[in-house]
């Protein structure tokens, strides 16, 4: 089972945070503080999985992450899960985020949260993996999207938002943060 | 009216401004503001912008901010008719609620309608929010609802309704049955997506019921079919990730095939064949292709696989470790260390790759090397492993030490192909890992090299040396006092013949233990250890002057901070190794500290402390004290003593010396006073008289009562000064009543054992 899943930047950020597992809210921000603890002291070239942390589950507990960038994704999984199957689970969600959002960079996910939980739903349900294809994913997500466009949305088609934003001028803000090419910062996985 | 500028605010004009913030404390500001509008928003009862706030109000949530004001907003959009509107309450319920609070249950009739809505999409949500959070109380109301759409021939929808029956099982496992004539065609399913989930409630099933186990075993065919048309059937652009096709579901149904196959022969030979094939026709070069061996490999470790098929799957484990991609590594270390009781030999080959793994840079990696290391040790390859692992220990990070230093002196112990061989490796863990080592090795380390008598000369030679180097290590200086203090004569009379012997004199030897007591590097329990080797060595040399004289000014303040660090070191709760009376530890322990309170024997105006009522600072300051005689504590402890080293003596029917030791000219008696009658002993005195060149005190003994049946004993210590080492001999009188008739007994005891004269 997959007990939560964390996107949080390299300073630790949270940019989508889902429990599947009660947890208080005062202890929610401390695991999300904890784990980015944890994960962003860890070396490039050491492997992608992390067992400590108390916070969540105990002993069967543990953090299988990948690092895009200036973006970690953690899932924390009990032992019931494939520690390789999850790693590939992340990369399944990133590249649909990537197709859904057209070469996907952390801005979208800070001005999407809410789209960004709406494809999570779609690929994990209840802490459980629900769909694996890519094409589904985003075929759904498109389709429910084109249904809250019709009824007039409550903040524009996605598309329209990104572009928007991306207009915006926001002079704090280093115009070049993303996530990268995907394809290149993924040694072991080839290009879809 | 025209609404408030906040409450129109989008979403994402909202992050813009918070992101403008420079402060955190700003930042609340801004939060708090944006609160305040969203919250009378919400009480004006505004359609148009509910659906904006509560978004906003998941936004801020994620960042740490309350939100719980919005949980009712989030019911109130779940009922609305749009789909937009749904789409955030449903979400904001499964962030925002959960099932302690009331307010959820009123989801359920929402869920219920929403279930049967005209719009997959709606249903999809319903299904969702019931599968993430439903309580049990709506699981049972709902559960006929999702057993509809899991027998639906809406792909979409009965994927979902499958994870969601997963969690409705869960919360109400009495609820499973019901699931179960849906699940008759799952597996005919053509959609992916299904077939996954479906794979998934089929194991849940499986592992909450045996007798769920026992009727889906008959599944096993079709599973075995399903992964045969995965694996030979060509491109499918449909389901293909990196060339392998789904992947997933390949993963998914290997680890049912494990759980059916476990513990069954028919369903394990039935799976034997597809094994094969996966393990040896799956794709390696990409992480997918791995990620199904990995789970083929669990799997054939797991079930009733043929021995052939077990090497197979052991082969590529050890395949995997050779692998570049540390996450392989790690996988294939992690499933050995699971298999390495059960399939040794086969594990054995591939030992120097995992020695290797040793010298990783990945923590995660090394510790299971490690433990792996320590696994394979055996009598044939023990020197080798050895020299493998105590470089490792030299080298490896300190939170490792304490693990490697506790498998080297267990596989030593086990495996040592020689006496010489096992000194030296305790050696070079204790001179380079010292003070890592647990506070339970002294004890294991000293009765071992007590129990090598050939090897005496030897290793207080190498460890005096060692000393000479490097008093830092406590581990290591407590073992070599002991070694001085017991076999000091060898040492100074070069009597060395596995190497050179060195030319040291008493005194040089004495200045080393000395130089331990005044060392601010040595614990209060090195000390203690390095003055009972002096007191030890009073006996062995001939510079007795200069012991008495360290004696006496070290003596009390020895003992008192040596008591003090054994009490704490007994009342602490994390270390169960120590705590055990019958540990050699603890007896150990008390063997120093017996040591170290015979000199009080010494000073003739301490002699009283023990049996009488005169308050001593030293002893009533370290040792817990009742009102009566502060002697009576004492001999509780000094009666626990009972080392191997030296065993119980029986002097006549009743009593047995479990204790002497010889100090100077004295020598403290240990006597137990036992009764197998029937009857207790009560009035039970002690008497005793020597002949005239002794001199005899008694202590007050433990109590008057010795119990019937062996039940219980007294202790009576006694200290004999025996000035002309002539052989003890005494008269013993004991009086008491049994049975209610007052008994007198009389008995010569001339069956001292040497040592407690000599």
């Amino acid at each position: 089972m997959i007990k939560a899943i964390l996107i949080f930047n390299n300073h630790g950020k949270p940019r989508l945070i889902r429990f599947y597992e009660y947890f208080a809210e005062d202890v929610q921000q401390q695991i999300i503080r904890e784990t980015f603890h944890l994960v962003s002291k860890r070396d490039d070239n050491v492997c992608n999985f992390l067992e400590g942390g108390s916070l969540i589950g105990g002993s069967d507990y543990k953090l299988i992450y990948r690092h895009y960038a200036t973006l970690y994704f953690v899932f924390c999984v009990d032992s019931s899960e494939s520690e390789l199957g999850i790693l590939d689970l992340i990369q399944v969600f990133v590249e649909t985020l990537d197709k859904c959002f057209e070469n996907v960079c952390e801005l979208d996910l800070i001005f999407h949260m809410d789209k960004v939980h709406f494809i999570l739903q779609e690929v994990v349900m209840g802490g459980m993996v629900l769909e694996t294809n890519m094409n589904e994913i985003v075929g759904q997500v498109e389709l429910q999207n084109r249904m809250e466009k019709s009824e007039g949305g409550f903040s524009a088609a996605p598309a329209r938002a990104v572009s928007a934003v991306k207009n915006i001028n926001l002079p704090e803000m280093p115009r070049n943060i993303n996530i990268g090419d995907i394809n290149i910062k993924v040694p072991s996985l080839s290009p879809f | 009216p025209v609404p408030s500028l906040h409450q129109s605010h989008l979403l994402r004009e909202l992050i813009r401004t918070i992101r403008t913030a420079r402060t955190q404390a700003e930042e609340r500001e801004m939060i708090q503001k944006e609160c305040a509008a969203i919250r009378s928003s919400f009480r004006e009862e505004d359609n148009t912008y509910r659906c904006r706030n509560v978004a906003k109000l998941l936004y801020m949530h994620m960042l740490g901010y309350p939100a719980h004001f919005g949980q009712l907003e989030c019911l109130k959009l779940i009922a609305s008719q749009k789909f937009t509107d749904k789409r955030i309450g449903y979400l904001g319920a499964m962030l925002l609620l959960d099932e302690r609070q009331d307010v959820h249950l009123l989801m359920t009739n929402c869920i219920k309608n929403d279930l049967n809505h005209s719009t997959q999409y709606v249903q999809g949500l319903a299904l969702c929010t019931l599968g993430c959070m439903g309580s049990s109380e709506m699981c049972r109301d709902l559960a006929g609802e999702v057993e509809k759409l899991l027998k639906t021939s809406n792909s979409y929808l009965r994927k979902k309704a499958a994870l969601c029956a997963v969690h409705v099982i869960r919360k109400v496992p009495e609820l499973m049955e019901m699931f179960l004539p849906a699940t008759k065609n799952l597996l005919s399913e053509k959609n992916h997506g299904v077939l996954h989930t479906s794979v998934v409630l089929l194991t849940e099933m499986c592992e909450r019921s045996p007798d769920m186990l026992l009727h889906f075993r008959k599944l096993v065919p079709q599973l075995v079919r399903i992964l045969k048309n995965l694996i030979m059937s060509g491109y499918s652009p449909e389901h293909d990730v990196s060339g392998i096709s789904d992947p997933f579901l390949q993963v998914r149904i290997l680890r049912l095939l494990r759980i059916l196959g476990r513990s069954d022969d028919d369903s394990s030979e039935a799976m034997n064949d597809i094994l094969a094939q996966v393990a040896t026709n799956t794709e390696t070069s990409k992480n997918v292709g791995n990620a199904i061996l990995y789970e083929t490999v669990l799997t054939i470790m797991d079930i009733k696989s043929e021995s052939g098929l077990r090497v197979l799957a052991i082969n590529i484990l050890g395949r995997f470790l050779l692998n570049n991609d540390k996450n392989i590594r790690y996988v294939a270390l992690t499933s050995l260390l699971k298999t390495v009781q059960t399939d040794h030999n086969a594990v054995q080959r591939h030992r120097s790759t995992i020695v290797d793994c040793l010298k990783d840079l990945d923590v995660s990696i090394k510790r299971r090397a490690m433990e792996l290391s320590f696994a394979l040790v055996n009598g044939n390859n023990i020197r080798g492993m050895m020299k493998e692992l105590l470089y490792f220990l030299d080298s490896c990070d300190p939170e490792f030490k304490a693990d490697c230093a506790s498998g080297v002196f267990l596989a030593a112990e086990k495996y040592a192909p020689s006496k010489r061989w096992h000194i030296d490796t305790i050696m070079r863990v204790l001179t380079t890992a010292g003070s890592y080592v647990r506070d339970d090795s002294v004890p294991n380390l000293i009765q071992l090299i007590t129990n090598s008598v050939e090897m005496h000369a030897y290793t207080v030679q190498r460890l005096y040396k060692a000393l000479l180097d490097d008093i830092s290590q406590q581990p290591l200086v407590q073992v070599s006092s002991w070694c001085i203090g017991e076999y000091g004569d060898l040492l100074v009379s070069g009597q060395c013949e596995e190497e050179e012997p060195i030319q040291v004199t008493e005194d040089e030897v004495l200045d080393v233990l000395e130089g331990l007591l005044v060392s601010n590097l040595s614990t209060p329990v090195t000390r203690g250890y390095s003055l009972t080797a002096i007191m030890k060595l009073s006996t062995r040399f001939s510079s007795v002057n200069r012991i008495k004289k360290v004696v006496s000014i070290y003596g009390s303040i020895c003992l008192q901070m040596y008591s003090h660090s054994l009490q704490a070191l007994f009342c602490r709760n994390d270390s169960t190794v120590v705590l055990s009376k019958s540990s050699l530890f603890y007896r150990f322990n008390l063997h120093v500290l017996y040591y170290l309170v015979s000199l009080l024997f010494q000073a003739n105006d301490l002699l009283d402390l023990l049996g009488g009522n005169d308050v001593v600072p030293v002893i009533q300051t370290t040792l817990p004290t009742k009102p009566a005689s502060a002697g009576g504590e004492l001999l509780d402890l000094l009666g626990d003593l009972s080392l191997s080293s030296r065993t119980s003596l029986s002097l006549s029917p009743f009593l047995s010396l479990t204790h002497s030791f010889t100090f100077f000219l004295s020598t403290v008696i240990t006597i137990h006073a036992t009764n197998t009658t029937e009857a207790d002993m009560t009035e039970f005195v002690f008497q005793a008289a020597v002949p005239k060149t002794f001199q005899l005190q008694l202590l007050s003994p433990s109590s008057n009562m010795v119990p019937a049946l062996n039940q219980g004993s007294v202790t009576q210590v006694i200290r004999v000064l025996n000035p002309q080492k002539q052989q003890l001999r005494m008269r013993v009188k004991l009086t008491y009543t049994h049975k209610g008739s007052p008994v007198q007994d009389l008995a010569e005891v001339n069956n001292f054992p040497p040592q407690s004269w000599q």
